[in-house]
Parts: structure tokens; sequence; C-alpha cells
């Protein structure tokens, strides 16, 4: 299967960026996953986005219903899914006209041509025909007609046309796969698990797999193929992993590890559903999902789950976070364990449910009445998902309280290899229930502390320890209602203490890129890593002074924090909101932190951060030469 | 996956749960034994204080250690009713106490859970959670104290309070038509619907003893005054003077016969009439009361009007309607333990998954 025929040239590639763009039934995410999958046992290191609309249907042809998957893979380390793609695949003209200005400058456009007809030309507005037009005279224009050859390798099969139809986009992967030198064993693997129960239609989609293959063996179609070498990454054994499955993964682990079942309390919504999935299939590690009425009723359920000793939590995106605010209020002033994922997307309201933003952290921080402060950690990157879940449960259930784990819709869809953990890697997660009691022992005291001021977790079913909880401010120790003046300013404190004390617990901030002092300081959250590591990488090693830290904990941030931004002539923070993490490093440091927004719905691409930062850099240098 | 069966279900309703043996020193508590320490804080005369009483005294009758209680409330003067009892309690938020024992009930099935909600909890900002728990069906005693009025918020018209009723926020008289609480509740597919009152404490006992042996969701509208704010909303049922005109006490298999057995109710068709029993009408004629018949039952709701109004009927009190189906947390852990008969979850694997690669 590996035999390469004498004629096409091969060329070695250290990095590539495809965008595989058709209208959503097109299979373009499916395309794209096969892809990644394939490419990330081959040895690549990738990265992966994709890009879809609202609407699960939107009209056929129109660039509103155009869906697309960018995938970033090479020999050398990849941490974002590209900023322009190098090939562009295009099922229609929608995809074409939507997505032409990411494709660089020469590069590949491979046209399915049953998607450039009178129709489609029409649904798109394209007066003329852009693939003989002459406005593609820039880039290597390859026209096949996919479905036609799609049509004739299944002839004979029995299915029907629109069933054969279906299998176009496998046509496409193969001429892919053929293109960059990718084996097409896993995805043949991949297709006759996912239609298990429909033998023939697994069959019929090899077919076209492989038809695509053969068709651009024998037809020279590329004058050159490529091969990717894969990447030097850390040794160990990889698997590849989406945002949202890390998230439940973790749950699980956190569940497994701490001997808690776990109960997940979730109302569908875009981009978090993924989440509620996954759990929904693990059963066989008793995982209870309850998909409830809203998102009141999810979180409600999973404070009735914390009660009585479970590993709760719930998952959703902004509007739900909205919804849930009074009900975390609760959870934090019974001092429950409770683990809440944000997977958050475009605001506000409705906003923009599939695209990504980082515009919840003022809500994770104070999105609550009264004074509630809870911690607040965000993952990073998708992988990163699953430790700052796991996180998240650790401190929820060491502290008694809930704790917010901010993802996004990037990361949360987005996919990349990772080097996964074995269970014994993972950090142990002891929790104790308060013993049962004797009519002679003292009383029991609910909301007496440890010395991290974490209370008791005392469930029902425990011999003497019945007691009453609830929403009305508690006096100290006994948790009775109390309305004394000076114990709600006692109690309001040590809340705000207890959350505090979680720095006490995690490890001090540390530089991911550059060195600890120096004139630039990039500070970042959540899933802007990937872009400002390869945008400060970029730019140490053309010779800029420049650094990167990434901030795991918002709420408390690590101790050493300040030291670190004090050691810097400068400090940006990145982010993909009007400018919310920068507010609180101004508030918290009092340094004139600069602000760098981009609210698009859309990733930082590299160069954006690049020019940015060099900006920053070179006004700096002119200022001092200035003086 | 295997359709769930209905069937198997039932049976595992039906059996004994384990908490339900009765141990050793059980038979030692008292009434006294669920009452917490704390000092009972509702108004002079308010119908709260027969309920607590009652539920306290049925209490040790049912043979459940007091730490395998859990008393959930929302927010009202009735959702203070955990603070003073001697279990295990939460006193949640505005409309939620439902959703939070769903969510207890699924995690740990073999716990009594009791909530207590009024009818601004349950019928106004609760609503949602109250009808899906009564789909869903979970084991759980929902005692609704129903006093047709906002107390805590000091007497603003309710989802039940009746047209026209002039209140703190309604000066002109409400504009609102009242919710119907057990025609909701039964709509919402509510496996078990019972109304008492607060003045008729062995009625009241008896329907707690009933709620709390049937195997789901159990209903129970407290018809419950509040002498501050909607003094006397229930006297035409509570009165010596004319309840026994009003009332219909319901028992399965039993005619319905009110009005201290000079009147009953018989059924042309779907039509509901009274008749005096004088001797003309015998008592075989008359509607007789099937707690498991739906379409009665759903009659029996609409048995809503009030004395002097052009279809009234007399108020029914008692079991509606009771029918065991499947409950949602045998559900639950029957897909668990099914899933995890075929193998139980293996951490490695799943970190592991299906396709990996080695990097040297």
């Amino acid at each position: 299967m590996n035999e390469v025929k004498p004629a096409p040239r091969l060329e070695s590639r250290d990095e590539v960026t495809i965008l595989f763009a058709g209208d959503s039934g097109d299979g373009m995410q499916l395309t794209g996953t096969q892809f990644t999958e394939t490419t990330a046992i081959f040895g690549n290191d990738i990265n992966t986005f994709p890009n879809y609309p609202a609407e699960i249907r939107a009209p056929a042809g129109t660039l509103a219903g155009v869906s697309g998957f960018q995938v970033h893979f090479g020999s050398k380390s990849i941490y974002t899914p590209g900023d322009q793609c190098d090939v562009l695949v295009v099922m229609n003209v929608a995809a074409l006209k939507a997505n032409l200005k990411n494709l660089k400058n020469g590069g590949m456009i491979i046209a399915s041509s049953d998607g450039f007809d009178a129709k489609n030309l029409d649904l798109a507005n394209a007066k003329t025909n852009p693939l003989d037009d002459g406005s593609l005279a820039q880039y290597q224009v390859h026209v096949v007609d996919v479905v036609r050859l799609t049509k004739l390798a299944l002839e004979g099969s029995g299915l029907s046309s629109k069933d054969m139809e279906r299998s176009k986009n496998m046509f496409v992967l193969g001429m892919l796969y053929w293109l960059y030198s990718r084996p097409m064993d896993a995805t043949i693997r991949g297709l006759q698990e996912k239609f298990k129960k429909k033998p023939d239609i697994a069959e019929a989609n090899i077919k076209v797999l492989k038809a695509g293959f053969n068709y651009c063996d024998s037809t020279e179609v590329f004058g050159t193929r490529y091969s990717v070498q894969p990447a030097k990454m850390p040794p160990g054994t990889y698997r590849h992993i989406m945002g949202n499955q890390a998230t439940a993964y973790a749950l699980i682990a956190a569940s497994q590890k701490s001997g808690l079942p776990l109960f997940l309390g979730s109302y569908p919504i875009t981009p978090a559903s993924d989440i509620l999935h996954e759990l929904a299939k693990h059963k066989n590690f008793g995982v209870r999902t309850f998909q409830a009425e809203d998102e009141i009723g999810a979180i409600c359920a999973a404070i009735g789950a914390a009660y009585g000793g479970h590993l709760a939590a719930t998952t959703t995106s902004g509007p739900g976070m909205d919804l849930k605010a009074e009900a975390m209020g609760l959870a934090l002033t019974l001092e429950l364990p409770l683990v809440i994922i944000d997977v958050q997307r475009g605001g506000p309201s409705t906003g923009l449910p599939t695209k990504t933003e980082q515009s919840d952290l003022m809500l994770a921080l104070y999105g609550r009445h009264g004074e509630a402060p809870l911690p607040v950690v965000a993952a990073y990157s998708p992988e990163d998902c699953f430790y700052a879940t796991y996180e998240a449960a650790r401190i929820a259930l060491q502290f008694m309280t809930p704790v917010i784990c901010l993802t996004d819709g990037y990361i949360a869809n987005g996919t990349e290899p990772w080097k996964f953990p074995t269970s014994a890697e993972l950090p142990e997660l002891t929790v104790k229930f308060a013993a049962p009691r004797d009519k002679d022992d003292a009383k029991f005291l609910p909301y007496k502390r440890d010395d991290l001021l974490s209370r008791p977790w005392a469930i029902p079913g425990t011999k003497g320890l019945e007691h009453r909880v609830g929403g009305i401010e508690k006096q100290h120790e006994t948790g009775n209602i109390s309305y004394d003046a000076e114990n709600h300013e006692f109690m309001t404190k040590l809340r705000a203490e207890k959350v505090a004390n979680v720095a006490k617990t995690i490890p001090p901030q540390s530089m991911d890129s550059g060195r600890e002092k120096g004139k630039l300081l990039v500070l970042g959250w959540g899933s802007t890593y990937g872009s400002i590591k390869t945008a400060v990488r970029e730019l140490i090693s053309e010779g800029y002074d420049i650094s990167h830290a990434h901030l795991r904990y918002i709420n408390p941030m690590p101790s050493n924090l300040g030291e670190i931004i004090y050691n810097f002539d400068q400090v940006v923070v990145p982010e993909l909101n009007n400018g919310q993490l920068v507010r609180l490093i101004r508030e918290k440091f009092l340094v004139p932190a600069i602000p760098y927004n981009k609210i698009q719905g859309m990733p930082f691409t590299v160069s954006e951060l690049k020019n940015k930062f060099t900006e920053i850099l070179n006004a700096k240098m002119s200022t001092k030469e200035a003086k | 996956m295997a359709a769930y069966s209905p069937m198997a279900a039932k049976k595992a309703a039906q059996a004994e749960t384990p908490l339900a043996k009765a141990n050793g020193d059980l038979n030692v508590l008292s009434p006294k034994d669920f009452a917490s320490d704390q000092e009972v804080r509702w108004c002079p005369g308010c119908g709260d204080y027969s309920i607590l009483k009652q539920v306290q005294t049925v209490m040790p009758e049912l043979g459940i250690p007091r730490e395998n209680i859990v008393f959930v409330s929302g927010i009202g003067c009735s959702s203070r009713f955990p603070y003073y009892m001697d279990t295990f309690g939460i006193h949640s938020i505005h409309g939620r106490a439902t959703a939070i024992a769903s969510g207890l009930k699924m995690a740990r099935p073999e716990l009594s859970v009791w909530v207590v909600t009024g009818d601004g909890d349950s019928l106004s900002i609760g609503t949602n959670h109250f009808v899906q728990l009564l789909r869903r069906n979970l084991d759980v005693q929902v005692l609704l104290f129903n006093n047709e009025i906002y107390g805590l918020t000091k007497g603003q018209f309710s989802p039940t309070s009746r047209e026209g009723i002039v209140t703190k926020s309604s000066p002109y008289g409400t504009i609102d038509h009242p919710m119907n609480p057990l025609a909701l509740a039964l709509g919402a597919e509510g496996a078990f619907i019972a109304r008492t009152l607060d003045r008729d404490v062995k009625h009241l006992r008896d329907i707690l003893k009933r709620a709390h042996q049937f195997k789901g969701t159990s209903l129970v509208e407290i018809y419950q005054n509040c002498v501050i704010f909607n003094d006397g909303a229930f006297f035409p049922f509570t009165e010596k003077e004319t309840k026994s005109e009003n009332d219909l006490f319901l028992e399965h298999g039993k005619p319905l016969v009110f009005a201290n057995g000079k009147k009953g109710i018989k059924l042309y068709g779907l039509r509901p009439i009274v008749v005096d029993l004088d001797g003309q009408v015998s008592l075989d004629d008359l509607w007789i009361h099937d707690e498991r018949d739906r379409t009665k039952a759903s009659i029996l709701t609409r048995f809503f009007d009030m004395p002097g109004s052009e279809h009234y009927m007399p108020r029914p009190f008692g079991v509606f309607y009771a029918e065991e189906r499947f409950r949602y947390e045998d559900a639950m852990l029957d897909q668990l333990n099914a899933a995890k008969q075929k193998g139980a979850g293996d951490l490695d694997a799943l970190l592991r998954g299906k396709e990996t690669w080695t990097i040297a």
C-alpha cells in the first residue's frame, strides 16, 4: 500500500494547513475528523478547528450554510489550527466564496465541479463561475467531478443515487490521503465501526475512499505529492482528543479516583452538549447523567446529588450560566462541592452560539448577587480541558465549594494529540465524609472548619448527623439560621478567605516561553494559548525580548503572579473579549497592562498577535530612543 | 440499547426498599424525636403548625431511621419546615426544591425524600420542576401547602388566589384566573394525587401515610389557612357549619357520598350529578370511587368551583388517583447495572481510547 509510483514528485513539508469546506450537509466535519485521526496516528503534531453554522441545515448552497474544518499538522510542534491554509477543499461555490480569503497566495484549491453548476452559482450570488472566469489565476486549481466519480465507483452496489452521493466526502478524503501520503487503514477501521449495523454503507464509503486515492494515483491529477514527516514529540503513547471529550473524561477520572459516583445535571446547549453526550455513554462507570428540564433544574439536581455525596457537575454555556447563577449562590453558601463547566461562546444573549469567545470571565467571577466568590479555573487547549476539569473537581472536593471551569467553543471542539496519563499518574483525590455519631457525642457542627476553612461533608444516611442547611445566613459552626449583623460580616469574610486559601494548594505561576524578566510579558488565559505560544516563540527566535505566561487559575491567582508581572517593563493581555482579565490585572497589581482584544467569534491568528507584540516592543524602543 | 421494560420496573417498584425494614431501636422514637431544637416561627394560628405536628406524629410510624429522611424545601412560609424537623434537611431557593429533591433521589434512591412547598413556590416560580418531577415519577413525597396567597412576602395574590381577590399587589382585585393544582398534576402525568386539610388532622395523617406508602411521586395538596393575609380562604371546607355540605371525602371502592350521607354523586356518562339520597336513589347507583381510574380522577379534579357558583360540586378530599408505574430512579439504576454487567468501566482503557500511537 505504501508503494509510490515514480510519476509524481515527492516534496517534503514542515507543516500544512488544509481547510475542508462545504454545505453543512456535505460531511466536512466527518472528513476533517477522519483526516485528523489518521494524521495523528501517523505521528504528526496536529491542531484542528471546526467552524460550522448555528443552523443544523442552513439553506443548502448558501454562504450561511458553509461548514468548515481546518486541520493544521506538521513535523514540528503545532499549537494552532493555522492562520491561512495551503489547501482549500470546496464542495460548492459558497464554500469557495466564504473561505477564499483564508487561502495563502499560490495555495491549492480542490473543487467539486458538481457544486459549481448554475443553481449553486445562483445560491451563492456569484455572477460568473469562479472556476473559469480567471479570478483564481493566482492559485493552483484542481476541478474534480467528485459526484460522478463517486457514483461510478458505486455502480452496481444497489444503493440509491442519493445514498451514493452521500459518500462523496470520502472520495475527497481519499484524494487528500494520496496527496499527503497518508495510510487509509485507520479510516477504514473507523468506517467499519461507525456503520457496524449498516455494512453496505460502510463498504460503499470504503470503496469510494479507495477510489479517491486511486484516482490520484492513476490520473496524475496532482503533479506533486507531499510528505510531512512525523513530529519530534516527547516519547510516549498518544491518542487524539477533543476538548469536550477531555472534559467528560476528567469528570469520570475524578469520580474513579475519589471513589465517588459521578452525577451530571445538564441541559442541552451549544457548544457544551457533547460533554453530556459523552458522559451518557459511560454508564459502566456508574455515571448518572440527568438531562433536566432547564438549566436551573440541571444545577439544582446536581446540588441534590452533591448533598447526597456524589461528585456532582453541571455543564453549560453562557446563557445557562446566567440561569444557574442563583443556584450557584445556594451551592456556595451550602458549601457543597460542585463542578460547573462553562463552555464559553459569543454573547450577549443568544449571541454567536457556534463561535468562540472568552467573554464569561467576569460572569464567572462576579455573576452572582451578594458577596459570592467562587474558585475559577480555565482550560487552555483541548487536552488541557482534561487537567483543568480534574483540578476543578480537586478544588471542589477539598474546599467544599462550587468551582467554575471555563473552556470555550474553540478548544471544546478542537482536537490535538494527547499523551494521555495513566490513572496511576493522576493526583489522588481523597474524600472523607463526616463520621457517624452516638447520642453521647457532642452535637455535630456542620460548619466547623478545617485549617483551610473547608467544612465537613455530612451526607444523609449517616447516623447522628441530622442537621439542616439552607440559603439563609448561617451561624458560624452550628449552621443554624442567624440574622446577627456581626455574624454575617464574619461569615462573608470567612467564605472569601476559604476561596483565597485555594491559592495555598496550587502550583506557582510558571513561564511558558521566554525569560522571567524582560521587556514584554504576554499574559494570557484560556484558549488563546496556542496562538500566543506560537507568536511569542517565533518572536523570541527573531531576537525579541518577549515572554509568555498563561493563567490556569483565575481565582485565586497564583501568589507569585505579581512578582512575575513586576519583572517586566510592560504587560499585554490578549483576550477574545472586550478586555476582562486585563482589568483584573490592572486592579490587582496596579500596572498599566495593555489590552489586546478580538471579538469576532474566531481565535487570534499568530500573525495578528505578532504584529501587536512587535508594535508594542517597537513603540517602547522608539520612546527610549527619543529620550 | 434495550427499551426500558415497564413490567420489570413495576416489579422493582413494588419490591420493598431496604430502608423500609425497621430496625430495633426505631420503636423507641416518638414524635418529639422528630422536632429539632429550633424555635418554630410561624405566625400564631398558622395552619403550618398543624401540618408540622401531624408530620412529626406520622414519622415514627413509618419505620425509617431519622438519618435516612431528608426534607427539602424552597422559599416561602411553608419552606421553613425542614428547620423544625430533626432529620436531614435543605432549605433551598425559590421554586427549586423539586429539582434538588430529584437529584438527591437519583443519587440516593434509598433515602426517604420529602418536599415541602407552597402554591407560590411550586405553582408559580417552580412550576416547571414541579410538573417534571410528577411525570418522571421519582419516589418523593411532595407536600404542597396551598394557602392561595404569598405570605412570606406579606400578602400578594398567588397563582391559586381566586379571581378578584384584593391584595397588596391587586388593590383593584386580581384579574388572574386561578390555577387548578390537581388538574395540572394529573395533566403532568402525576401518579399519586391527593388533597387534604390542615384542620382535619386525622385525614391529614392518613393521607401522609398513604403518600409515603406509594412508590412514586406522591403529591399531597394541603389546604392551609393563612391567618394573616388570607384568613378563611378555606372556611367553607373546614368550618363546622359548612363543611359537611361542601366536603366530599373519597374512599377507594366506596360511593361518593357527602352532606352526612344525605347526598351522593352519580355519573351520567361523563357528567357528574348531585342526587339526594332520599330513598329513590340507592348507594349502588352512585359513582364508586376508583383510585386507578384516570378519567374519573380527571373529572374529580374539575370539582373546583366555589360554593354558590354555577357549576358547583362539593370539593373532593382524599386520594384522587394512585397508580404505580416505573420510577425514574429504578430505571436509572437498571441502566447503570445493565451497563456494568457488560464490564465495569476501566479508566485506563477509557483514557487510552481506541486508536493510539507511540513515539519512541
